[in-house]
Formats: structure tokens, C-alpha cells, sequence
């Protein structure tokens, strides 16, 4: 499957996912769980910056549409396609691992734990953006706070029953310059 | 000029991104004042398509709870027919009256108007319904919605040719004019704090009216939006707000916000009138 059909078919799947199964779970007035953003996430690493950053904004302003909240998810998304290189080239073990593997996973990224931090690092500023902007309009900070923290760890708990569920088959390729 | 064009290369991606951000940020700020969103009335219709194909999966499996709720309607209305009722007196016929049954719409008051639910959140701090009947169908903006058991669900604000999104009573611009069932003076604006769905607060009512946990809740009617009597819910906890002589009032909603399926909207045939008078009113004081 070529690259860019696998990547919309995940960008519909996931816009349902969330907003058919995830957001009609109720587990508790702090917790709101999210997946939908393991889009940005699974993003391949050579991709131009701005076409990441429109395609994060067409994600968030989809399910804003769904939600009838236009900006929120919008804004968030945003943020971490911004952040997500600069993560990645932090994070990433050797030089040009990047080069060997398409998208970032446990495997291409030399560990669980780098990409735990990857994926925790961006769930949390996607949370806390998302839940600020919207503290900004209720008020109630220390709610939000709370709710960040707690949503982000249902978030990671999602995000890695989703990889080993869909496991990614991703060819180590050498001579790719 | 070339260091212009050099500085825009540079942070070309930075100011992308701020661009989108600003954008989105804008998008927060014009929804949340007006009410409508740019296009709002055409993503409304797209996202409408897709909510109705999930929801002929998903009443599937609610058939049996949606039976119950026809179930306990038909009850209540079946009690309302006037062969329900006979007068002990022999020699007192009851004569129908023409005019509550009035089909021109000269005298009728309210229209109540059945929609399917195709869209409901409780999860966010603004939440909104979507029903399956709009312009096309006369269903117009600030209409109020109630769920079959009479149960207040929340108010029309925007309106496409065949879906509608309500406003539910879980948003926190949401307000509605209430009362005591057991005892009208004690009236205030139903309001919800953004926490629990189906827990809403009721506020502004004074300590010198007679309430306790149990009593019901319903509209004041003094609005032009819902008519006197719907339920709006029971109250579970109650204090005395010592600083404002004012109680401290938390109910639980009549409407079960968890599990929408049907709606009515209520149409208010006077509401034109009223509200031309009170224009008149107002021009009249401002010259």
C-alpha cells in the first residue's frame, strides 16, 4: 500500500474512531480519551514541515466540524506537527536512522522508551493546549490541569494498545539518500 | 528588500505555523461570540450526512429503550384524550370546543414539532445536538427542544435547510428561566458549571422560597421559548448561600443527556408578536 493511500485511510479511521466509539465513552468528567492525533504522530519523517502542519490543521478542523467546537482541536493539532521534528531529531539514535525507516515507531526510533517520551511529550502538549484554550473561555484552571495529566495517560495507554494491535511492518532500507 | 526575503525564507515553516495558530485561535474567539462559525451552516450539512449513516447503525441497537420511551409517551397522551374524561353530572353535556383544536393556527399557541437526534456530545464544556429537521422541514432558530418524557433539552441556534444543532443545557452560555413546582415565587435561570452532565445548577432563587431535595423543577413560561410546566429536574443537593440570601441549588436533569434519540421542538406562534411589540418599545424609549 503506497504511502499516501495508507495515510488517508488512517486520517478516516481514526476521525471515526474517535468521534464514534471514543467520544461516546464516559469514564469520568476528568477523563476525556483521544486518540485521533496518533495521525500526526505516524506522520513519515520526510515530509515537508508545512504540508505536516496543514494536514494536522485538516485533522483538527475535522473533528471540530463533528463537534461543532471550530478552533480547539485546530489549534492543537497544529502545535505538535510544529514541535514533532524537532522531538524526533532530539530523540532519534544515530544519524540518518531517519533515512532507514518511514514513519516513527518503537522500533525506528531505537527503543520503547525514546518513543514513550515521543508520543507522551506531544500527547501532553496536545492535551494541554487543547484544555487551556478551553479553561481560557470556563475558567476553573486547576481542573484543567488535573484533566491534562489524567487524559494524557489514558491517551498513551490507547496509543500503545493501537501499535501492538496494527503492528507496522516497516522495512529496514539501506542506500535511501 | 533581499534581507526581507531572506528573513521570510528562513522562518518560512514558523511562520506557517503561526499563521494556522492565529487562525485557529480566531476561529475559537468569532465562533464563541456569534454562534456561527464560518461555513458553519454548510460543514453542518457534510458532517450531518455522516452522523445519520452512523445513527441507522446505532439505533440498531436501541430499539429497545427507544420502545420504552414511544411506550411511556403514548401513555401520557392517551390520558390527555377527551374520552378520558365523563362528568358525574347527567344533565351537564361536555361540548367539545372548536378552538383548542383550531387546524387554521388563528388561537394555537405552541407546535410541537418531532426530530431525531443524529448528534450528541456530553464530554466537552460546550455541547450540542444535532436533529434531523431544519428550514426546510419549519423548524426555525431559538425554537426550545424537549426529549419525549417532557424533559428540557436545550435551545435552536443554528438552522441548515434539513438539520438543526441545538444548544443543550450542557454549554455554559446556556440559561433558562425556571421555577418551584411546589412553590412558583421561588423562580432563577437554570445554568450548567461545565462539570458533571445531567447535574445542572439552579440559581437566583431567593431563601424565602419553600424548597427541598426531591422537589421538581420545571419552566417559568416567561419566556417566549418553552411554555409553562416542562420538566426541567429534581434537586439532590441544597444550601443556604450565606453571603447572598440566595440558595445554592444543584438538580438532576429531567433529560437524560446520555441517551438522546428523539426530541420535539416547541414552535411559539406568538413569538413574532411579542417580539415586534417589544421592539416597538424600545424605539419608543430611545427617541
Amino acid at each position: 500500500m503506497s504511502t499516501l493511500v495508507k495515510n488517508i485511510m488512517r486520517f478516516i479511521l481514526l476521525i471515526l474512531v474517535q468521534f464514534y466509539v471514543l467520544d461516546k465513552i464516559h469514564l469520568h468528567q476528568m477523563i476525556t480519551p483521544y486518540i485521533y492525533f496518533l495521525f500526526i504522530l505516524w506522520m513519515p519523517f520526510k515530509m515537508n514541515r508545512s504540508l505536516q502542519m496543514l494536514l494536522a490543521f485538516l485533522l483538527g478542523f475535522t473533528l471540530d466540524s463533528f463537534r461543532h467546537s471550530p478552533g480547539f482541536h485546530a489549534a492543537a493539532c497544529v502545535l505538535i506537527a510544529y514541535v514533532r521534528p524537532f522531538l524526533i531529531n532530539i530523540l532519534i539514535p544515530q544519524e540518518g536512522a531517519d533515512s532507514n525507516y518511514e514513519e516513527p515507531s518503537a522500533r525506528s526510533m531505537g527503543g520503547v522508551f525514546p518513543y514513550l517520551i515521543y508520543a507522551g511529550l506531544l500527547s501532553l502538549l496536545h492535551h494541554s493546549w487543547l484544555f487551556f484554550l478551553e479553561a481560557m473561555e470556563v475558567g476553573n484552571f486547576w481542573y484543567f490541569i488535573v484533566k491534562t495529566f489524567l487524559s494524557t495517560i489514558i491517551s498513551l495507554l490507547l496509543i500503545f494498545a493501537a501499535e501492538l494491535l496494527f503492528s507496522r511492518k516497516q522495512k529496514f532500507r539501506t542506500n535511501t539518500v | 528588500m533581499r534581507n526581507v526575503f531572506l528573513f521570510l525564507r528562513r522562518y518560512a515553516t514558523f511562520l506557517f505555523f503561526l499563521l494556522l495558530q492565529v487562525f485557529s485561535i480566531w476561529l475559537i474567539v468569532n465562533y464563541n461570540k456569534y454562534h456561527n462559525a464560518i461555513g458553519s451552516a454548510y460543514m453542518n450539512e457534510l458532517t450531518g450526512i455522516v452522523n445519520k449513516r452512523y445513527n441507522k447503525i446505532d439505533n440498531f441497537f436501541q430499539l429497545k429503550e427507544k420502545n420504552d420511551s414511544l411506550q411511556k409517551e403514548n401513555e401520557r397522551l392517551r390520558n390527555k384524550l377527551v374520552e378520558n374524561f365523563e362528568s358525574p353530572d347527567t344533565t351537564n353535556k361536555i361540548v367539545a370546543d372548536s378552538i383548542p383544536y383550531d387546524t387554521l393556527g388563528h388561537y394555537r399557541k405552541w407546535l410541537y414539532q418531532r426530530a431525531k437526534v443524529v448528534s450528541n456530545s456530553v464530554t466537552t464544556q460546550n455541547n450540542y445536538i444535532v436533529l434531523n429537521r431544519g428550514t426546510a422541514q419549519q423548524l426555525n432558530k431559538d425554537e426550545g427542544v424537549i426529549d419525549p418524557n417532557n424533559g428540557v433539552v436545550g435551545i435552536v441556534t443554528e438552522v441548515s435547510a434539513n438539520y438543526a444543532v441545538v444548544m443543550s443545557l450542557l454549554h455554559k452560555d446556556s440559561k433558562i428561566s425556571a421555577i418551584l413546582k411546589n412553590d412558583p415565587t421561588g423562580g432563577g435561570s437554570i445554568v450548567w458549571d461545565g462539570k458533571e452532565p445531567n447535574y445542572l445548577s439552579f440559581i437566583n432563587v431567593r431563601q424565602s422560597a419553600k424548597a427541598k431535595k426531591g422537589d421538581t423543577v420545571i419552566t417559568s413560561g416567561i419566556t417566549p421559548t418553552f411554555p409553562h410546566g416542562m420538566f426541567v429536574g429534581i434537586i439532590d443537593q441544597i444550601a443556604p448561600d450565606k453571603s447572598t440570601n440566595n440558595y445554592i441549588i444543584k438538580l438532576r436533569s429531567g433529560a437524560n443527556f446520555y441517551n438522546l434519540q428523539y426530541a420535539y421542538a416547541i414552535k411559539n406562534f406568538q413569538k413574532d408578536e411579542i417580539d415586534k411589540l417589544l421592539e416597538k418599545v424600545k424605539t419608543k424609549i430611545s427617541n
